[in-house]
């Protein structure tokens, strides 16, 4: 059946690079976002275009956003592919469902990886210095993050009634989430329960990771945020084909 | 008399508090066009996707080529193709593209150029999905359904909101698939299309089979009425026939007469009549009963109702 997967990630890949919004909001808008918001407030770095220290870090932010891109298209993939029967018309093939999910997701995770090369070359055009940084570890980081809030997004889809909702529902759950990352504010200054909800979503513990490999202490003093990605990762799979609907 | 392929007994299927299919039982031999024919609603689709292995059946016993469709799934989805109702695929995907996938996911295939070809889409192989006319994406579903040479062909609604152009290329497509040897089971509310092609049907009425049969049989048993109307300038014809057929039978308006009869034999009586008693015939029809007429008589209401 490998043959079948790599034959409709292929297929799947084309259907995707066919619509030219669907990818210049994909791969254009986190660049977009790094260097408006990276010109406008610097980025901390020496050499940096302002030498001014930037409220928060803004390379994690067009990280963060390329991830929940991502999770959004994935979101709106799906509730389009249910409501046209295409998901159906699929499952009545021998392709398994692991494979048809697994598929889309490989796509993602490439797509985010494009995504943040083009982080990397905007940042040498316009940002001297600022993506200064271990770029494997950075890139495993926001594959591991991507990851594991696509498996959030997962449970999202299979919640969303009809196309025209996914969007507007999965901003609904992502943005907040954005904002409770930790990457604005420290989580510590939140009402406990507060805190301890920002503790089971996944864009925290994203953020909290690639701050650490961001600021050089890797992934050593992190690993229980990598834990904690890997376990919802693992929660969120194991839960999605109980509500997954196909149709 | 050959081996059924299909066995449905005792079928029963409700989503929530409504029940889709309350009691279908129906066999299916190996060879024909069997029909599902019924109103919209009526369980045909669900009863269908039972007998694919697509839904888990709540009460019944199903065998499809000596299989259980949920326990061995895997192995049916090789010999069965299936044609889902208002189906759609990636709007951007090819033709040839969709083609090229199907066929990686089944071990055995046929050649796909000649299928293409006989289904017409050779000229639209590097055509978007969604720049397909409606016959021409139900002739892809078609295509993907023959894809892996099965044994058994499901086709649901597969002519609903095509003109009539294509509609009958299609029906000509599905007698090919016959000829073939495969089987075919169809749904379709159109009663036309279940008497040009099936060779059996099962009247399907609130989820339950209320008649099974070939289309002709099931005519003549429940619908043996023949009516003849012709038209004649001859003087007292009325008369005439009701002297001749009973004045039951006849209805004259002016000078239009219909007559009305039962049997096979009722338009040879009066084409005898006519010729015995030198009638001169303006215009000459036979209405026969059909299908249609079937359901209305059994189920008190017209299918589109």
């Amino acid at each position: 059946m490998l043959k079948g997967f790599w034959k409709l990630t292929w297929v799947e890949t084309k259907v995707f690079i066919r619509e030219p919004m669907g990818v210049i909001a994909t791969l254009g808008f986190p660049v977009l976002i790094f260097v408006v918001l990276g010109r406008m407030l610097g980025t901390g770095q020496v050499g940096a275009v302002s030498s001014q220290e930037p409220p928060f870090n803004v390379p994690v932010l067009a990280a963060l956003v390329i991830a929940v891109n991502a999770v959004i298209s994935l979101v709106a993939i799906i509730s389009i592919y249910r409501e046209g029967g295409i998901l159906k018309r699929l499952r009545a093939t021998p392709l398994s469902p692991v494979t048809i999910l697994g598929s889309q997701v490989v796509i993602k995770l490439a797509f985010t990886v494009i995504s943040l090369a083009l982080l990397v070359l905007a940042g040498r055009q316009f940002l001297p210095g600022a993506m200064d940084v271990n770029l494997v570890s950075f890139t495993l980081a926001l594959v591991l993050g991507t990851l594991s809030i696509l498996s959030l997004g997962f449970l999202i889809a299979s919640v969303v009634p009809t196309a025209r909702f996914a969007q507007p529902i999965t901003a609904a759950f992502l943005y907040p989430m954005i904002a409770l990352s930790g990457l604005f504010f420290p989580l510590d200054q939140l009402p406990p329960t507060m805190w301890a909800l920002t503790q089971v979503l996944p864009t925290t513990h994203a953020v909290s990771l690639m701050l650490g490999v961001w600021e050089g202490s890797g992934w050593g003093a992190h690993w229980g945020n990598a834990l904690a990605l890997l376990a919802i990762l693992g929660a969120c799979t194991a839960l999605s084909p109980r509500v997954f609907r196909w149709e | 008399m050959p081996a059924p392929v299909i066995c449905v007994s005792h079928l029963g299927k409700s989503y929530g508090p409504t029940v889709a299919v309350e009691d279908v039982s129906l066999e299916v031999e190996e060879g024909e066009i069997f029909g599902l024919i019924g109103p919209n609603g009526a369980g045909k689709t669900t009863t269908m996707e039972c007998v694919e292995g697509h839904r888990k059946p709540d009460r019944g016993q199903i065998t499809v080529l000596g299989l259980d469709p949920l326990r061995d799934a895997a192995a049916l989805r090789q010999r069965i193709g299936v044609q889902h109702q208002e189906a759609h695929l990636q709007k951007r995907i090819k033709v040839w593209e969709a083609i090229d996938l199907w066929s990686a996911l089944y071990s055995r295939t046929v050649d796909t150029g000649d299928l293409l070809g006989r289904l017409g889409l050779e000229a639209k192989r590097n055509a978007w999905f969604m720049t397909l006319s409606g016959g021409q994406k139900q002739r892809l579903f078609v295509a993907l359904a023959l894809i892996h040479d099965p044994e058994i062909v499901f086709l649901d609604e597969l002519t609903t909101g095509l003109d009539p152009q294509a509609r009958h290329a299609i029906w000509s497509l599905v007698a090919d698939i016959r000829s073939r040897g495969k089987t075919v089971v169809l749904s379709t509310h159109l009663m036309e299309e279940a008497e040009r092609l099936c060779d059996r049907v099962a009247i399907i009425e609130h989820g339950c089979v209320i008649e099974m049969g070939a289309p002709a049989e099931l005519v003549a048993k429940h619908c043996p009425e023949r009516q003849v109307v012709f038209t004649s300038d001859g003087q007292s014809v009325s008369e005439l026939l009701k002297r001749e057929l009973g004045s039951d039978s006849v209805v004259s308006n002016g000078t239009t007469h219909t007559l009305r009869g039962r049997g096979e034999e009722f338009v040879t009586d009066v084409i005898n009549l006519v010729a015995r008693e030198h009638i001169r015939v303006r215009g000459f029809r036979t209405e026969l009963p059909n299908l249609e007429d079937v359901f209305l008589k059994l189920t008190g209401h017209g299918i589109r109702d």
